[in-house]
């Protein structure tokens, strides 16, 4: 009896513990699947890839789809486009939003967050269409600039957001210190609080050029031929190459590829809780 | 300039002293690009929307106020209130199919297990992964006759779906992509709830012998209810302005099959160009994200109260 249990304990453990993996497996593999479809149909032939049943392992792998992508579209200026409204959109909104971040959260002005949540909840398209019209009036169509001041509505709000959380958590202590010893408030800003920020900001950073990166509709409306960001230009093939999928399919790759490693970069902090608020753009 | 430098010494002064008891309006200031910022691109936009509702307006036309007729022909317009009826159906399956999944991933993450981190970061990859790149990839899945959805159906018997391809299917197999994308951000959501349950109730439970379904129903979902109804509340707000996967793989269609409220926005606003008639859309619109969200939050007061 006293030898019998543990053997069963042991035995009920080990069926639980394949049971676990199991469902971990299960759970996991969707998001795997998809992605490893994704890669394997940009690595095959064009025969292979139309063929039914399908073929899973390219064999043998070919890069052809990734050089015509480049080959028959401005890929180049596409990335540089997005590589602008990313940047410049998230540069603008690091400036203004670390010391608002840091404003809201010492002033524990809570109303003014509710803006961001208002912000967040309305549809991006609403924007758009007013936007639109202004830009048109005052000229600025056909340029770059439309978009990337759209796309201060995405990432001026999560940066916001970021730093807000980041700020809260900080302790109080040193910028206390440096107020009784006769700094104002802008230098103990400038000389104490922004030094210890800058984890902060890399990941409210990271975060605000990745939904900057991902999203479609602002350059959808906005973005003329020259002026078009990525995802935009991705969706144009589509619908000039139906079937085209390997080209398509490494087109699709090239786009998000940087954000899914920027991605792994901050797992931890994602995880972490920063988007337990639910940050997400449009 | 010493008068200059005093008077700055003592409002500073004033602000340590105004520091401890909450707001302190001294640190405003900081604020104020930020919001200039705001107030163009996102307050402006609000109220010139507001103004043009009430206006028939089309993209290089003159422009004619009609006071509240752009509201009052939306009330007759079958293809909107047809399309509300797909937003709803699109939305009550993308809030329950991700919440439930969601949360059971999160049951999962929140034990140890080897390479723990490495699955989770796996896990979340569809949330920040490009749409549109997704979508173009679903789209050559769901292939009537080419896509690998309908081969592994084969493998198991089933006869080959239309997918996005059929009025009937359509709405659901969306879902099916919006459920892949956004299921990540459930997870994380009650991750975060799970993470502040106390071990005690669990101890004393396992002493009285409790099962693990027991467990669950009485001690884990009761303390993590408040995380769920959050990712509820958030679910619901981005399912219901889900356009990104809709407009890449069907744009509405086959036919308006799959025309939600957002693509036909889109579709009055910058395919037939009545921006008059399209403010009107993103009014009520938004009037209906705003009131199906009081609605929820009104629900998790009174599942407090009782």
């Amino acid at each position: 009896m006293r030898k019998g249990a543990p053997l069963g304990a042991r035995l009920k453990r080990a069926a639980s513990n394949i049971g676990f993996g199991f469902a971990v497996f299960v759970i996991v593999s969707p998001a795997i699947l998809v992605m490893l479809w994704m890669l394997s149909l940009s690595l095959k032939n064009e025969v292979d890839n139309l063929a039914f049943p399908p073929v899973f392992i390219p064999n043998p792998p070919t890069l052809a789809n990734f050089l015509d992508v480049f080959e028959k579209n401005s890929f180049d200026l596409y990335f540089m486009n997005s590589l602008i409204v990313s940047g410049v959109s998230t540069l603008v909104a690091i400036l203004v939003g670390v010391p608002a971040g840091y404003g809201i959260a010492k002033a524990q002005a809570h109303k003014i967050a509710v803006l961001t949540l208002i912000a967040r909840i309305t549809p991006g398209l609403s924007y758009l269409i007013p936007l639109y019209i202004l830009f048109q009036w005052i000229g600025l169509t056909g340029t770059v600039w439309p978009i990337v001041i759209t796309h201060l509505v995405l990432t001026v709000p999560i940066f916001i957001y970021v730093m807000i959380g980041f700020f809260e958590s900080q302790p109080p202590d040193l910028e206390e210190a440096a107020l009784i010893d006769g700094c104002t408030l802008w230098q103990a800003f400038r000389y104490v609080a922004l030094p210890l920020a800058r984890p902060g900001i890399v990941v409210g950073a990271i975060l605000s050029i990745i939904f900057s990166w991902n999203n479609f509709i602002f350059g959808a409306v906005l973005g003329g031929r020259t002026t078009r960001t990525l995802p935009v230009a991705v969706f144009n093939m589509l619908t000039f190459e139906q079937l085209a999928w390997g080209p398509l399919a490494a087109a699709a790759l090239l786009v998000t590829a940087p954000v899914l490693i920027l991605t792994l970069f901050i797992q931890k902090e994602i995880v972490g809780g920063l988007t337990a608020g639910g940050v997400k753009g449009g | 300039m010493t008068q200059a430098a005093l008077g700055e010494k003592t409002s500073s002064a004033d602000a340590v002293t105004a520091q401890k008891p909450g707001f302190n309006r001294n640190y405003l200031p900081f604020a104020y690009p930020a919001l200039a910022i705001t107030a163009a691109v996102i307050v402006f936009p609000w109220l010139f929307t507001i103004y043009m509702s009430f206006y028939d307006w089309k993209i290089g036309q003159a422009r004619e106020f009609v006071g509240f007729a752009n509201f009052t022909k939306l009330a007759t317009d079958a293809r909107f209130i047809e399309s509300i009826g797909h937003t709803l159906y699109f939305t009550a399956l993308a809030v329950i199919l991700p919440v439930i999944f969601g949360t059971i991933a999160a049951l999962l993450f929140n034990e140890r297990f080897p390479l723990r981190g490495l699955f989770r970061a796996i896990f979340i990859l569809p949330m920040m992964a490009t749409p549109v790149a997704v979508a173009l990839v679903w789209t050559m899945m769901f292939h009537p006759q080419l896509g690998v959805l309908n081969y592994l159906l084969s493998l198991v018997g089933i006869p080959p779906q239309l997918w996005v391809y059929s009025p009937a299917t359509v709405i659901p197999s969306l879902v099916a992509v919006e459920v892949w994308h956004w299921t990540p951000l459930v997870m994380l959501i009650v991750l975060g709830g799970l993470a502040s349950v106390p071990v005690e109730p669990y101890e004393s439970a396992k002493i009285d012998g409790a099962s693990a379904w027991q467990m669950f129903r009485h001690i884990t979902l009761p303390l993590i209810m408040p995380f769920i109804l959050v990712a509820i509340v958030i679910r619901m707000i981005d399912a219901l302005k889900a356009f990104d996967t809709i407009f890449v793989i069907t744009s509405g269609g086959p036919g308006t099959a799959s025309e939600t409220i957002n693509i036909y926005l889109y579709l009055q606003a910058f395919s037939f160009y009545n921006i008059g008639y399209a403010s009107a859309v993103t009014i009520v619109f938004f009037i209906l994200i705003i009131v199906l969200t009081l609605v929820l939050l009104y629900l998790r007061q009174k599942a407090k109260w009782t």
